[in-house]
């Protein structure tokens, strides 16, 4: 019988843990590299008066312990701390945000599905899909608020529509690229069957496309997050992360750090839509491994 | 009913290059017919014709009494490829049902072909396994298995066996002949090697390149079932020595393989 190359199951459990406490290991050697260098710069700008790029003092670069301090602190006198509202609001957001992901997914691969089976739609459309992405976001997302909002739509809705804008476009490109990335061997193949248009998208075309359509959605994860915030700025809505930016925004000089730990907030969000992609990936795409980032 | 009939077939390529004039061959039901000649005799175009999957410039081909484009909507022949083309998605079990599939088998159906066709194939106990968790070899199984799953009356080749090393070919050249026994399909098999066309085939189809045509045909009198010493035996060294002979008189020495492969025109 040939041999075949698997990994024996004991060294690619120990290669597993090691990787495992490796990983845990760069994350945290990271942190500390970061919070060091924060402080760092911090203690020497003030040492040396810098005024470029920026005066580094308490308002511009505080404290990371301070920022760290800021979750727990009440944000008026007698109410809840700082993360429970942060907390209301990345849910808040993060519910936009999935709903534009979501949206802009699906819009983005439908979209790659028709305009890969005609050269001439691709050549009409695409300089199009192109240029919705050189429109600025804050110029249109007051229009499609206002715009959803005579129809009757909740306005947490259009900021999902405005998230959508954003995402669907790499989804777009790079399903289009995938859907024509097919083995010339694989589709001769096909033929030989004699299979169907139907049956060369869904056995062939789409299956080959996968590992482009989970790369773009790493990238439309996080630009879903973006989206929605920026979103939520123009369209004056209350309650989300974007809100808490614009609000914090005003009491910056006194309370910096709020404005930071909503940051953080957003960036750990983004964090998370990605690795929810990811995981997905993980267990969508059984491929070798090599191909699975 | 002949299984292929090839009559007066031509193929120009656009950019000027004629990869085959004139062919005449006729396969009996049965048959295991192998294709052989330098890189450049148009051998794996010649295949393709008779699956349908390149148009001839000139002449006709019939598979089982059919047009060969009739004959490859209703799935009159199974293919296998140099490479596998096994979809990286799909288990071993799931790459050889793809056929039944696109034919509408209902599951309990092909369940029952995918055993027969792993233990046909002797990969029992790696249905679940994906492709690249399988060595060369065994890919190539998977693909013969797949070829096979739907009992195609003709089972086209093109050098399936090339890229393997000697001692795994060497096996797979004695499996495909029991399976050839065991299925009783006709095989057209393309090849650049002169002992596994003399070991494989009940005919060999000698090839000579520019133009691409048929320089002569030798009959493999060698009996059957062969075996490892059928490779032994004097006559098989006579019949290389005849088919060597055969393709160094087609004018191309073997090994030349400076001339560009022909590129395939899209579908």
């Amino acid at each position: 019988m040939s041999a075949i190359a698997v990994e024996r199951p004991r060294q690619a459990a120990v290669g597993a843990l090691g990787r495992g406490a490796l990983r845990a290991f760069a994350f945290v050697a990271g942190l500390a590299i970061l919070w060091g260098l924060w402080e760092g710069y911090r203690w020497l700008g003030m040492r040396e008066h810098w005024t470029w790029p920026f005066t580094v003092n308490n308002v511009n670069m505080p404290h990371i312990h301070s920022i760290l301090q800021a979750f727990d602190k009440p944000l008026q006198p007698g109410g809840p701390p700082l993360r429970h509202y942060l907390f209301h609001y990345a849910l808040f957001t993060g519910k936009e945000a999935l709903a534009g992901f979501a949206l802009g997914a699906v819009v983005g691969f439908l979209l790659a599905v028709v305009l890969a089976h005609s050269t001439l739609l691709r050549r009409g459309v695409v300089p199009y899909i192109v240029a919705s992405q050189t429109v600025p976001l804050l110029a249109i997302a007051p229009m499609v608020v206002l715009g959803l909002g005579t129809k009757g739509v909740t306005p947490w809705i259009s900021v999902a529509v405005i998230a959508a804008y954003l995402t669907f476009f790499p989804v777009a490109i790079n399903t289009l690229r995938g859907l024509h990335s097919v083995d010339p061997g694989a589709l001769e193949l096909m033929r030989s069957y004699a299979a169907g248009r139907w049956d060369l998208l869904w056995r062939l075309r789409v299956p080959s496309s996968l590992p482009f359509v989970f790369s773009a959605l790493k990238i439309s994860a996080t630009a879903s997050v973006i989206g929605a915030i920026i979103g939520e700025t123009p369209a004056s809505l209350q309650g989300g992360l974007g809100y808490a930016i614009v609000n914090f925004n005003q009491y910056y000089s006194i309370q910096p750090a709020n404005l930071w730990a909503t940051i953080i907030v957003c960036a750990l969000l983004g964090i998370f839509f990605f690795l929810m992609v990811v995981a997905v990936e993980r267990i969508v795409l059984k491929r070798a491994p090599e191909y699975v980032a | 009913m002949s299984a292929v009939v090839i009559k007066g077939v031509s193929k120009s390529f656009p950019a000027g290059v004629t990869a085959l004039t004139d062919i005449d061959l006729t396969v009996e039901p049965g048959e295991f017919v192998s294709l052989i000649g330098p890189s450049g005799c148009g051998k794996s175009t010649l295949l393709r014709i008779i699956g349908d999957l390149v148009k001839p410039t000139a002449g006709s081909v019939s598979v089982s009494g059919k047009p060969s484009a009739q004959a490859r909507r209703e799935h009159e022949y199974g293919i296998v490829f140099q490479d596998a083309v096994l979809y990286d998605w799909r288990t071993v079990a799931k790459n050889i049902s793809l056929p039944l599939e696109l034919l509408g088998w209902s599951r309990p159906r092909r369940a029952a072909r995918v055993k027969d066709m792993v233990s046909l194939v002797e990969l029992s106990g790696f249905e679940n396994h994906h492709p690249w968790q399988l060595s060369g070899g065994m890919q190539q199984r998977v693909s013969i298995a797949r070829a096979l799953s739907f009992s195609p009356s003709l089972l086209l080749m093109d050098e399936p066996f090339g890229a393997l090393d000697e001692m795994t070919r060497e096996r797979l050249n004695a499996e495909l002949l029991r399976i050839w026994d065991e299925t009783g399909s006709t095989v057209i098999f393309v090849t650049h090697s002169i002992p596994e066309a003399v070991f494989l085939s009940t005919r060999v189809v000698v090839m000579s390149p520019r133009p691409g045509r048929i320089a002569t045909v030798i009959r493999i009198d060698q009996p059957q079932p062969r075996t490892a010493a059928t490779r032994e035996e004097p006559r098989f060294f006579e019949l290389v020595t005849q088919v060597r002979e055969a393709l160094a008189a087609g004018g191309a020495p073997l090994g030349e393989t400076q001339e560009p492969a022909l590129v395939e025109e899209p579908a």
